[in-house]
C-alpha cells in the first residue's frame, strides 16, 4: 500500500515537473518570436528605399516593386539575384553572414543599394 | 549665342561646321514630317505636306527601310493600356507607305518582360508587313535567361550575345548588343569581344561604304544620370572613323533625338508603346502618362532613305497620330 502511494506521488511529481518544463519552454519560444527578423525595402521611381540599411545577422530583407516598370535585385558579388519583378512582386533574402552587400538593378544599373549586416 | 529653345541639343559640344541655327530650325519641324538631308555639312530641308507620306516628296531613295523601337509588348500600365493597339497602328502606317521599305529594323525592348507570348505577339503583328525584320535586344528582352530566348528567336547567324552584320544595296548594316553584363551604377556596354568583332568586321570595307549601326541603348551620352549612354561606345566609333557616312540608330529613351558629330549622325526613335520624359525633366526616366488624345503624337516610326551617291542617309520620323 505504501509503495503504491509512493509510486503515485512520484508519477504526479514527474508529470507536474514535465508540465512546468513545457510551460517554461513555451514561454521562451514566445520571447524569441518577439525579436524582429525582417526588413522591407520599397522599389519605386527607379530607386531602392531606403537605399542603405543595416540589419542583424539572420534578418530577412524583402524588396517589393511599387514602380510601374520591372526591376531586379542583384548582388554586385553574385550573393543573391532575384528574377525580374513586375509591379507588386517581391523578392526576399535572408542574410546569414555579416558583411556589406552592395546590389543593383540589372535592368537599370544606375539603381543601387546596400545592405550592411552586423 | 541664340537663346535656348526646347529643341536645342544640350549635350553636343562639337564644332563641326554645321550651321547651327538652320539645324535647330530643321529639328523643330521634324515632328511634322520635314525631310532633313545633310549634304556636305549643310542641311537642306524639304517640307512635306501635312498628311502626305514621309519620303514620297523627297528624292526616291535607292534603299528605304523603317526603324521601329520599344514596342514593350506586355506593358499594361496607365501610360498605355493598349500597346498592342498602338503597335498595330505603327505597322498599319508602315504598310501604308507609298514607298514600301525593303525591311525593318527593331531596335529592342520588343517585349516588356521577355515572355514567349509577348515575342509571339510582336512577330504575329509584324507578319502583315511581309518584310523581314532585323532585331537587336533591349534590356527588357534578356531578363532571366541572359538573352538565350532572344537569340533562339532572332539571333540566327549572330555571334556572342547576338551581334551581326549584313549588306543591302551597298550599305553595310551592323546590329550591336549593349544591354548585357551591365555593371552596377553603369551605362550600356558593348564589351571587349564585340568590339574586337566590330573592328574586324569593318576593317576591309571601303571608306565610301555607308554604314548603319543599330543598337538599343544610345551609343552617345544622352543623359548619364539615367543610364542613357554606352560606356565603351567611343571605341566602337573609333573603328568607324574612316567612313564618310555613318548613321547610328538607337531606341531605349522613347523620344526622338538627333545629333551630328563629324561624319556620324546619331538618331533615337520614338517608342510605339509609351513616351518617357526629356532628360532631367522628371525624377526618373519611367513611363510618362500624357492625355489619352495626345498619346499617339508621342509615339512613332522612322523612315530612312539612302540614295546612292548622296553623302548621308535621310532619316524622317513620323508620329502615330
Amino acid at each position: 500500500m505504501r509503495i503504491r502511494v509512493c509510486i503515485a506521488r512520484l508519477a504526479v511529481s514527474v508529470v507536474a515537473a514535465a508540465i512546468l518544463l513545457l510551460a517554461a519552454g513555451r514561454s521562451s519560444v514566445v520571447n524569441a518570436q518577439q525579436t524582429p527578423a525582417s526588413v522591407d525595402v520599397k522599389i519605386d521611381n527607379f530607386s531602392f528605399g531606403p537605399a542603405a540599411i543595416t540589419v542583424a545577422v539572420g534578418t530577412t530583407v524583402t524588396w517589393t516593386n511599387r514602380d510601374d516598370i520591372p526591376h531586379t535585385v542583384v548582388s554586385d558579388d553574385k550573393v543573391f539575384k532575384s528574377k525580374v519583378l513586375d509591379t507588386d512582386e517581391k523578392f526576399s533574402y535572408t542574410f546569414a553572414k555579416p558583411g556589406t552587400y552592395p546590389y543593383f538593378c540589372s535592368v537599370h544599373p544606375k539603381m543601387t543599394g546596400r545592405v550592411i549586416v552586423q | 549665342m541664340t537663346k535656348k529653345t526646347k529643341d536645342e541639343i544640350l549635350y553636343d559640344h562639337n564644332h563641326d561646321g554645321i550651321d547651327r541655327r538652320g539645324f535647330l530650325k530643321c529639328m523643330a519641324w521634324a515632328g511634322t514630317g520635314t525631310l532633313c538631308v545633310m549634304q556636305g555639312g549643310v542641311l537642306k530641308s524639304f517640307a512635306l505636306n501635312r498628311g502626305s507620306d514621309p519620303g514620297a516628296a523627297a528624292a526616291k531613295g535607292e534603299l528605304s527601310f523603317v526603324q521601329i523601337s520599344d514596342s514593350h509588348m506586355g506593358f499594361n500600365k496607365p501610360a498605355n493600356t493598349d500597346v498592342v493597339g498602338t503597335f498595330q497602328v505603327a505597322v498599319d502606317k508602315i504598310n501604308g507607305l507609298s514607298t514600301p521599305p525593303e525591311f525593318l529594323l527593331h531596335t529592342g525592348d520588343i517585349s516588356h518582360l521577355s515572355k514567349p507570348e509577348e515575342f509571339d505577339h510582336v512577330d504575329q503583328i509584324l507578319k502583315s508587313t511581309g518584310k523581314q525584320t532585323f532585331f537587336v535586344p533591349g534590356e527588357h528582352d534578356v531578363l532571366n535567361d541572359d538573352g538565350q530566348q532572344f537569340r533562339e528567336r532572332y539571333g540566327k547567324g549572330s555571334k556572342g550575345a547576338g551581334w551581326y552584320s549584313f549588306d543591302q544595296k551597298g550599305v553595310h548594316f551592323v546590329g550591336l548588343v549593349n544591354v548585357m553584363n551591365l555593371k552596377a551604377g553603369g551605362l550600356g556596354s558593348l564589351g571587349h569581344d564585340q568590339l574586337e568583332w566590330l573592328e574586324d568586321d569593318v576593317k576591309h570595307l571601303k571608306s565610301s561604304t555607308p554604314i548603319v549601326v543599330f543598337a538599343h541603348i544610345p551609343l552617345w551620352t544622352v543623359y548619364p544620370d539615367w543610364g542613357w549612354g554606352t560606356e565603351d561606345s567611343a571605341q566602337a566609333l573609333a573603328y568607324l572613323k574612316k567612313f564618310g557616312s555613318v548613321t547610328v540608330l538607337n531606341g531605349h529613351i522613347h523620344q526622338i533625338m538627333q545629333k551630328v558629330e563629324g561624319n556620324v549622325t546619331f538618331h533615337t526613335a520614338a517608342s510605339t508603346a509609351f513616351p518617357q520624359p526629356e532628360p532631367g525633366k522628371a525624377p526618373s526616366p519611367g513611363p510618362m502618362t500624357v492625355p489619352a488624345d495626345q498619346l499617339r503624337s508621342y509615339l512613332g516610326i522612322t523612315n530612312v532613305n539612302y540614295v546612292q551617291g548622296q553623302h548621308a542617309l535621310a532619316v524622317v520620323d513620323s508620329k502615330l497620330g
